[in-house]
């Protein structure tokens, strides 16, 4: 009898063969005969100018911010959500309260204007 | 299993909900209204709120959010109130001296004062809190919004590099910190102080490494030498009046912390930590005083002054063991270093006429002549600093060495006594330019009525800690004296 | 079940993940050996019987915190770094000794202490244990670490947006 990190086990090692397999196989069939025009990076066909190496806009960080803020609420959510047929009223009020301190948050991040794409 | 909710009585844990429940007020006003005197006074009537309902609970024990079979996870007793109320004052004292600074250097935002009430929740929480989980979570409640506001000065570079450094070293101080906890439940199962008590063996080495690890994690807090390093970069860049906040509250804070965690949960570990705080005490009194002779920024001075004071302090807490007086005389300690630091920032404050300007000791002379107030008012901090009777500085001292004497600790109370004269010649050389030289400074002195009333706070809580120690002293052992575990190793 | 088998495996990958990303010169080779490490970690607490655990490890390290770290890199364009001794060999020298003196501590408090440590296999630690135990005697820090995550929020605000009003900015 598997118990179910045994199931988890299998999945990691079949996971990556699909994607593999299918990766392999277009190496395998494919023609081979590259050029300098189709070597080159390009961009939903247009060609690429410069490098990707760029400095990107602070104004993306707000966003993983408040998304790794969210990611921790998530995390706390989920062992409520396990025990929760035990839990009752009592911690009803307590994750609304938590839930609602982090909507003020957004909604503090929201009215300061910080979340306007400038 | 089955579920029982915790015994709540939210009443105790009301100075906390005040301040929090204030800052998390003023964000959702921010979307409203964008006027800057409102979060000024509501937030001043939410800590003189918070600071009634401390009071109130004076002489009383209490304990809430019990779990079935466990202990208090926040208590509150004369220990906590009296430490609660020198935070909560030292929040008072800040809004005064910050009212017409924030403004005229362009800082003033809502934000300081959400930031403020959190940090200020946070520190009085670190004395309430009666498990290493919420000393841990309290320390970054107290932490992070300290962090921000040294750098609310978002186009200077020294208010950047001044909230850079601290976050970064803090950080590394709360991940060593944590780890401390770990170890120490790793060694007892347990992570509720008295729990932590009963179940601990002298001698345990895992405990003993937690030990060293939450004692780096305090001496970080407290800017104890040799993890120090931060303190003269971080108040010097920040605004002023973060530097002053922070140079009474974390302080404090962290010194409730360290007594209540290593009284209540690790008398078993005592004979290790109190050496290691007599030791470390010994240094920073000696680094701390010696290298602020050099200094001719005030800021800068100001700074290896407070690690000169958490020094004496210590010398407190590395007695506390032997003489059942020495935390009494470290809370007075406490009380004045909050009188007069708050008021001898309050003072650079005034002189600061622009952002990081007028805040070296050439700036100070001939204030006598300018503004002789001012400079009578200085003169009595630096006096208290010093420990010059009679000013609250001599008493908190004076109990101090007694404790030191009376536990046996000779060496310390020399080294203590020799690094307070040496301390005078820096204190002084303040006045010194104050008083005797002519000087060319036309820049505003900026005294309005609120910097004013907080400076005259400070100078009298100076004055009558300085003339009748013996009643506050009286007041501060019973603070003490009602913690009754903390006394269980005296 | 071969556990001791399994920690060995994790170990070599844990170990070899974490100086692959001090060595690596390039900062996004470093962050990607990163990854891998706090994947193998999430594994070892699986293993620990601390599943929940690793869930975290996995949602919150491998992936949000892991974010920001190449939103960093991509902010400060930083991908290069420069030499592997730095500017100042001898403070690395020190820190290795430092390092080297805290494992040996670390290995003698655990030899003499043996018995009195708390095993992992003691605690149940499944989701709904923790929820329980989670309301039960953490209420209290539970909410006060949504006030912290609110004052982080505060922090991003003021420090990475030149907010309309700061006039200052």
């Amino acid at each position: 009898m598997l118990d179910n990190w045994q199931f988890i086990a299998i999945f990691v090692l079949f996971a990556p063969l699909i994607p593999g397999a299918a990766i392999g196989a277009n190496w395998l069939l494919s023609p081979k005969k590259p050029n300098r025009i189709k070597q080159e990076t390009y961009e939903c066909g247009v060609e690429a100018v410069g490098s990707s190496w760029i400095q990107f806009k602070v104004q993306y960080y707000i966003y993983a911010l408040v998304f790794v803020v969210f990611d921790i609420e998530a995390v706390f959510l989920f062992p409520i959500a396990a025990a929760y047929g035990l839990l009752g009223a009592f911690a009803v009020v307590e994750i609304v309260l938590f839930v609602l301190i982090l909507v003020a948050a957004l909604a503090y991040t929201w009215g300061d204007g910080s979340l306007e794409w400038v | 299993m089955d579920f029982q909710p915790p015994i709540i009585n939210l009443l105790i844990v009301a100075p906390l909900l005040i301040t929090m429940g204030a800052g998390l007020f003023l964000m959702l006003l921010n979307i409203f209204c964008k006027r800057d005197g409102v979060y000024y006074w509501l937030t001043l009537a939410a800590i003189a709120a918070a600071l009634v309902q401390n009071v109130a609970m004076w002489g009383h024990e209490y304990g809430t959010f019990i779990a079935r079979g466990s202990y208090p996870m926040v208590v509150s007793d004369n220990f906590s109130v009296f430490l609660n109320s020198i935070l909560l004052l030292s929040g008072i004292g800040t809004l005064l001296i910050s009212r017409n600074y924030l403004h005229r250097t362009k800082l003033e935002r809502p934000e300081f004062y959400m930031l403020m009430l959190f940090s200020l929740s946070g520190m009085m929480m670190m004395g309430m809190a009666n498990d290493l989980i919420l000393v841990f979570v309290a320390l970054e409640l107290l932490s992070i919004p300290l962090y921000i506001m040294a750098g609310l000065a978002v186009s200077r570079d020294d208010s950047k590099e001044s909230a850079m450094k601290y976050f970064l070293l803090g950080a590394f101080s709360s991940g060593i910190f944590v780890y401390g906890i770990a170890l120490i439940y790793g060694a007892t199962g347990a992570t509720a102080l008295p729990a932590v008590y009963a179940v601990l063996e002298a001698g345990s080495p895992l405990a003993m490494a937690g030990t060293a690890f939450l004692m780096v994690g305090f001496a970080f807090k407290i800017g104890a030498v040799p993890f120090h390093m931060w303190t003269p970069d971080v108040y010097e860049g920040a605004p002023t009046v973060v530097t002053a906040f922070m140079s009474v509250g974390a302080k404090v804070a962290g010194f409730a912390a360290l007594l209540r965690v290593f009284t209540v949960a690790l008398p078993a570990m005592s004979d290790a930590w109190m050496g290691a705080l007599a030791l470390i005490a010994a240094l920073t009194l000696i680094i701390g005083n010696v290298v602020a002779l050099m200094q001719t920024n005030i800021k800068r001075m100001l700074g290896y002054s407070s690690i000169a004071h958490a020094g004496y302090l210590l010398i407190g807490v590395a007695a506390a063991g032997q003489h059942s007086e020495a935390v009494g005389s470290v809370l007075l300690y406490m009380l004045a270093y909050l009188f007069t630091t708050m008021g001898a920032f309050g003072v650079v404050i005034a002189l600061e006429h622009k952002l990081g300007e007028g805040i070296m000791l050439e700036d100070y002379k001939g204030l006598a002549k300018r503004n002789p107030w001012l400079s009578a008012a200085m003169l009595v901090f630096m006096l208290s600093l010093t420990g010059v009777p009679p000013t609250g500085g001599f008493s908190g001292k004076f109990y101090i060495f007694r404790s030191a004497v009376e536990a046996n600790l000779w060496w310390l109370a020399i080294i203590a006594i020799m690094t307070s004269v040496v301390s005078g010649y820096y204190y002084l050389r303040v006045v010194f330019y104050m008083y005797m030289f002519d000087g060319d400074r036309t820049e505003p002195v900026y005294a309005g009525t609120a910097l004013k009333t907080g400076l005259l706070i400070a100078l009298v809580g100076t004055l009558w800690l300085g003339f009748f120690p013996a009643g506050w002293f009286e007041l501060a052992y019973k603070a003490v004296i009602g913690t009754t575990q903390l006394l269980a190793g005296g | 079940m071969g556990n001791s088998f399994v920690f060995m495996l994790l170990a070599v990958i844990a170990v070899g993940s974490a100086i692959g990303m001090l060595v690596s010169r390039d900062a996004v080779h470093s962050a990607l050996f990163l990854v891998l490490n706090f994947i193998t970690i999430a594994v070892f607490y699986v293993v620990l019987n601390a599943p929940f655990l690793a869930m975290v490890q996995v949602t919150v390290y491998a992936g949000a915190i892991m974010v920001l770290f190449m939103f960093v890199i991509m902010l400060l364009g930083a991908e290069r770094l420069r030499g592997m001794w730095g500017d100042r060999p001898s403070e690395l020298v020190f820190a290795a000794f430092l390092g080297f003196l805290l494992v040996v501590t670390f290995l003698i408090a655990l030899v003499m202490e043996g018995k009195t440590a708390v095993s992992a296999n003691m605690i149940d630690s499944s989701p709904v244990a923790l929820g329980l135990r989670l309301f039960e005697g953490y209420v209290f820090p539970f909410e006060v670490v949504g006030i912290l995550l609110l004052s982080a929020m505060v922090g991003v605000v003021i420090l990475t947006i030149s907010n309309k009003r700061g006039k200052n900015v």
